[in-house]
């Protein structure tokens, strides 16, 4: 049966995709939990998102797979579609966008200069620098210039991918190209804009779109750590939250692929498991929203740390995670060195003992003092 | 002089009696939960401190204050003072009891007992350790403590002089029965040197066998002293004052030589720093002080003609003796930072126990054997 | 034998005591037997994931192990009768052989440093090539093989006198104190296991290779070369055994340039390398040569033969003899 007073539709018709008013807000609360702010964050990111001026957005790719983009269209809540045509207004992006030649290089250029200030740039890919930038060229440009471009008047620089975060699988030895990441590029240019990075090879789309929210309803990045990346989405190592840890901890690894220990869901430390040194939600979020488990520890594969900084396309799949640089502290319960045990003295033992040393001394003064009177009276 | 030895007689169930017999069963119980459940039921003895009063009292101190036999059978017989003779049989009585209850406390303490005399077995036997020489030491002393005493279960049936017979080989006994209480006490010191750093430097010493027979012997003259005032007092004889002061007479010089290379040890090895911290450090200055305060009871000759500065000067000793060596075993004894121990309280009235039954068996074989020298003028 | 001079000659033995630096060693400091096996433990790459104390429980308890008892349908888990439950040893006991113990400072952030950091430490048996537990034990329940240098324990040779925890300078040898019929326990390096052809569970099942087995020749070079390596660098560090061929390569952490146990009380079969110093690691700074070898020299000069007690002996004989006559004497009339 369905209830009509639910489907309240709204006037504005920036939710004419058929999504109902109740859906959005579960949409924008989930979103807001999600990025650890209170539930009630989330009417006011209704409210920014409903807004009649969406943000506008200009998506720039340099040496890339499209895999960013491709995450993004698994995305249900909010689907791209939703993303695109309501929530922001996607003013170029070469992968989505109906038009091309020069015709498109316009709209961007026109858009740059409309929303001067006011728009978000979205880097996807690394960007080459060796030999000028020549290996990634758009109507004659290099990637580089576009990006320069796009940043330099724009409010914020979100760079989606491990590529456009720190070079990605492009910059992988011996990085033919020089691929860089978005904000190496943009510094060496000078162009002074805050950059966010969504590291991932591809990133949850979750963590990108949910930052994007942020900025929507807030005008600012959300707070990020000392790489660039939102806080809530890559705060803890996975190895923190895996599924798997209890296995970790307890001592049992499969050694081989298909083993038993294997095939009982056992850790992964040793088939070459990268969780211990990432940084990301992929152990709480799962990935793909096809239920829990689905996330590559959670099917079997060992975490590869594709959104880590040399771990990533650096370190060979097989090898045990390096924990050289585990920045967390070990588990408070574990048992401190300074061991030492033994049962001190209670109130009664201190008692009777003092009991005995008073009595065994009065004693022997007493009998002192009882032959000192003796030798007195015998003499 | 006499040498005729008498029972003091008497009832046998005084009050004294009596209260030791209701510490024995307290100290019984405490037992059969520990034979039951574990050392670990009873006691708070660890594994940081796997020693604890049971040896340290019962075997160390006890062995001590059981050196009375010891210490006038090296006057009487080896340095040829045969006027000390009324002394030594209460001596070795307490020797006796001393040692047997030591010997019996083991038995309590060790943790397989079933397997206790696998220590005689010549297979088994490690000549490494210092525990097998005071193991075998102790057993074969208890037992030459027992024929020592033997002559007064002679007397006790066929009158005085019956023994005369088998006094003719106790001189073997008494050459052995000073040989294994050295070979033991000193051992008793040595058992500590393996625990090297376990023990702090104001106590670890290659100089521990000496330490500790030197004192188990200063602790024999003082039980000496001290148990005739006391069963004087107790049972109402007369003192025996003017041998005891020469008794004395041998404690200063030995107490000197101790204290000179305990104190040149200390220097030599520069462990006084450790003398300033702790508990550790207050009971060293305690050990040492009683050992000090006992010498100047003592030291002018002329002192130790007073009963009442004889007795107090060798209670003092004892109470030095006794300082220094749970000093020794326990308080100087840090197995690790963060290890602690305190007796518990059943482990205390255990200790208690045997002191007690110690104290019934005195009275019982007093009154009942001719053990102590009859009353010269009565 | 006058009073006076028996005085004389006990301080005279006293200070020959004293001076034992003068006297001839029993045991010279020789170092494990050439065919020695042990333990290198590496705490830089110890990740604390305690495997090998699963492995030590599980590996002890069947019968040969080192927690077997008769009887037993289940690996000894810590259990506090007074709090009724079970919990985590924080410590090495009768129950525990190996255990993971952590060393934290300030913020502890960072890996094997001594300053705001961590490192993990394996505490288990040294299995010393002195042993004091073995010197001590008066009834031999605690021996080394002269192969492998293993210390074993022998529970029906054992009296249950605890003088081996007395002697232990690193406090390994564990009581069952709430056993009725108690028994020594401490880790006796998978001796049962070595007979099958396997070698130490907290080797073979140690993830990282923090802790590898060999012959303590082998290791002792293994250690020289991890320190010979530059921080920083990429160094192949051998799995589970030492003459391994599977190998991981990680980056070489800043060592301590300290191998704890080549020369501590005359060298240990179970070798330490860690990034933090000994000392904060609840290691007991000790001297080159062993308690076991003092003890041992004071006890064999004085007992040498029974030379000294034999000769004691005869002097005692003698004078008791000769009191005893003069006493007799002095008795008759």
């Amino acid at each position: 049966m369905k209830c009509t007073t639910c489907r309240e539709v709204d006037t504005g018709g920036t939710l004419g995709s058929g999504l109902s008013r109740r859906d959005f807000m579960k949409v924008c609360t989930a979103a807001a939990v999600y990025m650890g702010l209170d539930a009630s964050v989330g009417a006011q990111i209704a409210e920014a998102a409903t807004a009649a001026k969406r943000l506008p957005v200009i998506w720039i790719s340099g040496q890339e797979c499209t895999g960013c983009t491709e995450s993004l269209l698994r995305a249900t809540h909010p689907t791209l579609e939703h993303l695109i045509l309501e929530l922001i207004s996607l003013e170029y992006h070469e992968t989505l966008q109906a038009g091309c030649g020069q015709q498109a290089n316009e709209a961007r250029e026109n858009a740059i200069t409309l929303y001067k200030g006011q728009y978000i740039c979205v880097a996807e890919g690394s960007f080459p620098t060796k030999d000028d930038g020549i290996y990634c060229r758009i109507g004659g440009l290099t990637a580089v210039h576009h990006l320069a471009q796009a940043a330099s008047s724009a409010a914020a620089v979100i760079a989606i991918g491990s590529c456009s975060s720190w070079g990605g699988m492009p910059s992988a030895s011996p990085n033919p190209t020089g691929a860089s990441s978005a904000s190496a590029v943009l510094q060496a240019k000078g162009v002074k804009v805050p950059v966010m990075n969504i590291p991932g090879c591809p990133p949850s789309p979750y963590n990108f779109l949910s930052a994007v929210l942020y900025f929507v309803t807030f005008g600012k990045l959300p707070e990020l750590d000392g790489k660039g990346r939102p806080k809530f989405a890559y705060g803890r190592l996975i190895h923190e939250n895996c599924e798997r840890r209890p296995s970790f901890d307890a001592g049992n690894f499969a050694e081989q692929f298909g083993d038993d220990g294997h095939k009982q869901g056992w850790c992964l430390y040793k088939l070459g498991c990268k969780g211990p040194e990432t940084y990301n939600n992929c152990s709480t979020l799962g990935f793909g929203d096809v239920g829990a488990s689905a996330w590559p520890v959670g099917m079997g594969a060992p975490c590869f740390g594709c959104s880590e900084q040399n771990v990533g396309f650096t370190e060979a799949l097989h090898s045990p995670a390096r924990l050289d640089n585990l920045d967390v502290t070990p588990p408070a319960l574990f048992p401190g060195v300074d061991g030492g045990g033994g049962k001190g003295v209670t109130t009664a033992a201190a008692a009777i003992a003092a009991g005995v040393v008073g009595a065994v001394v009065g004693a022997g003064l007493a009998t002192s003092k009882k032959v000192g009177q003796a030798e007195e009276v015998r003499k | 002089m006499s040498h005729v030895h008498t029972p003091v007689g008497g009832p046998l169930f005084t009050r004294v009696f009596a209260i030791a017999l209701v510490v024995a069963g307290i100290g019984a119980w405490f037992l059969t939960q520990r034979f039951m459940y574990g050392l670990g039921a009873v006691s708070n003895m660890s594994d940081g401190y796997p020693w604890g009063i049971w040896i340290t009292y019962d075997v160390l101190v006890g062995t001590a204050i059981g050196c009375g036999g010891y210490a006038m059978a090296l006057l009487v017989y080896i340095f040829n003072k045969g006027e000390y003779h009324p002394l030594v049989r209460s001596a070795v009585m307490t020797s006796l009891f001393g040692y047997a209850l030591a010997a019996a406390s083991i038995f309590v303490d060790i943790g397989r007992y079933w397997n206790m005399f696998n220590i005689f077995k010549p297979s088994l036997m490690n000549f490494n350790s210092v525990l097998l020489e005071v193991a075998l030491c102790i057993a074969a002393y208890v037992g030459i403590l027992f024929l020592e005493f033997f002559p007064t279960f002679i007397e006790a049936r066929g009158g005085p002089g019956a023994a005369k017979g088998y006094n003719k080989i106790m001189f073997i006994l008494v050459a052995i029965g000073v040989l294994l209480p050295t070979m033991h006490q000193s051992s008793l010191g040595t058992l500590m040197v393996i625990s090297g750093d376990k023990l702090s430097p104001l106590w670890q010493s290659g100089l521990l066998p000496f330490y500790n027979v030197t004192t188990a012997i200063l602790m024999g003259f003082g039980i000496v002293i001290f148990e005739s005032y006391l069963s004087a007092v107790a049972f109402k004889r007369p003192f025996e004052t003017p041998l005891l002061s020469k008794v004395a007479g041998v404690i200063p010089g030995l107490l000197i030589v101790y204290l000179v290379v305990r104190w040149a040890d200390l220097l030599l090895r520069g462990a006084l720093g450790s003398a300033f911290a702790g508990t550790a450090g207050l009971m060293f200055w305690i050990e040492n002080l009683l050992f000090v305060a006992a010498l100047a009871m003592l030291m002018p000759a002329a002192r130790r003609t007073s009963a009442k500065s004889l007795c107090r000067a060798s209670f003092v000793l004892l109470l030095g003796c006794a300082v220094l060596k749970f000093n020794m075993y326990i308080v100087g004894f840090q197995p690790a930072p963060g290890w602690r121990y305190f007796p518990s309280v059943p482990e205390i009235m255990v200790t208690l126990a045997i002191v007690a039954v110690e104290i019934m068996a005195y009275l019982i074989f007093v009154k009942k054997l001719p053990v102590l020298a009859a009353p010269e003028h009565t | 034998m006058k009073r006076r001079e028996f005085l004389k000659l006990t301080a005279a033995s006293g200070l020959l005591l004293a001076t034992d630096a003068g006297v001839s060693r029993a045991s010279e400091a020789k170092g494990p037997s050439p065919d020695a096996v042990g333990i290198l433990f590496d705490a830089t790459l110890c990740i604390g994931c305690k495997v090998c104390m699963v492995a030590c429980k599980r590996e002890n308890s069947v019968p040969g192990g080192a927690l077997w008892t008769e009887g037993m349908t289940r690996p000894p888990f810590e259990y506090n009768p007074g709090l009724r439950n079970w919990d985590m040893a924080t410590d090495l006991t009768s129950r525990t052989l190996n255990i993971i113990l952590t060393y934290r400072n300030g913020t502890g952030n960072t890996k094997n440093a001594e300053i705001d950091g961590y490192t993990f430490v394996k505490r288990h048996c040294m299995h010393c090539a002195e042993p004091a537990c073995v010197s001590a034990c008066p009834v031999s329940a605690m021996t080394k093989d002269k192969k492998t240098g293993i210390v074993t324990y022998d529970k029906d040779a054992c009296i249950g006198c605890r003088y081996c925890q007395v002697a232990c300078p690193f406090n390994i040898p564990k009581f069952e104190w709430d056993q009725a019929y108690p028994q020594i326990r401490k880790c006796q390096l998978c001796n049962h296991r070595l007979k099958e052809g396997k070698y130490a569970a907290c080797c073979e099942f140690c993830p990282v290779g923090a802790s590898i087995y060999g012959k303590v020749t082998d290791l002792r070079a293994e250690a020289e070369r991890r320190l010979a390596q530059t921080p920083g660098d990429f160094y192949d560090y051998p799995q589970q055994r030492v003459d391994s061929f599977k190998t991981v390569s990680s980056k070489v952490a800043r060592y301590q340039k300290h191998i704890y146990g080549v020369n501590e009380v005359g060298g240990t079969q179970y070798l330490m390398l860690s990034g933090v110093s000994p000392d904060k690691l609840g290691l007991p700074k000790l001297p080159e040569r062993s308690f076991t070898a003092k003890s041992e020299t004071i006890q064999h000069t004085l007992y040498k033969g029974m030379i000294a007690p034999g000769v004691l002996l005869a002097g005692l004989l003698f004078a008791a003899y000769r009191s005893g006559r003069g006493h007799e004497g002095e008795d008759k009339p």
